[in-house]
């Protein structure tokens, strides 16, 4: 492994360890969400990084769903936190 | 080599701005501030790190498949900040300013000096 390859996902860890603090600590639930999809969009750049720096690139592929899955994840979350509900019906319409 | 030295910067450079945006995350005062500490690690950190990987690409394959991650990181996160920044102001969450409004009268005691 080259060592910028360590740097690189050394840094790219303690970024991800920085977002958990933000999404442990947030105050808001946005500030929760926006910690995470940082957490996500670092997750994607860590696998890039650790399969170019173990040669086993068919990792990418992983990273190429885990970006679409991140995606989706949050405007799921943001659907969720504004208006109760997956988008079926809206907050208090039934029970 | 020179395509090798390029590889390195980019890599170093992607990972110092992944770094400061961690950093702000953590730091900066409110919310919106925060999300401009978010949009920095994804689109100039993950774009600075991308290139840097493209660099050391030896098959065409595994550069259109980076190529492809690029492009959807550089679309959907800042989509998702909009959608983020979107969803805090119709909750009602408003933006702290350091200088009033045109609309607003300066706080007592606050008018400046300029």
């Amino acid at each position: 492994m080259h060592w910028f390859f360590l740097v690189a996902s050394l840094s790219i860890l303690l970024t991800m360890a920085l977002a958990l603090i933000r999404a442990m600590l947030g105050p808001t639930v946005f500030d929760r969400v926006l910690a995470l999809n940082m957490f996500g969009t670092k997750t994607v750049l860590f696998i890039c990084v650790y399969c170019f720096a173990s040669g086993r690139t068919d990792f990418l592929d992983l990273a190429l769903l885990y970006s679409l899955m991140n995606f989706i994840g949050m405007v799921a979350l943001l659907r969720f936190s504004q208006y109760g509900s997956f988008g079926d019906k809206p907050k208090g319409a039934s029970q | 080599m020179t395509v090798d030295v390029a590889s390195w910067a980019f890599l170093l450079l992607g990972s110092f701005f992944s770094i400061v945006g961690g950093i702000g995350i953590i730091r900066l005062p409110e919310f919106f501030s925060r999300l401009h500490a978010g949009g920095v690690t994804d689109t100039l950190g993950a774009t600075l790190i991308v290139v840097g990987l493209l660099l050391q690409v030896d098959s065409g394959l595994i550069a259109i498949k980076l190529l492809m991650i690029l492009f959807f990181l550089l679309v959907t996160s800042p989509t998702s900040c909009h959608a983020l920044a979107k969803s805090a102001i119709s909750e009602g969450l408003e933006p702290v300013l350091d200088s009033p409004q045109p609309g607003e009268s300066l706080p007592a005691g606050e008018e400046s000096a300029e």
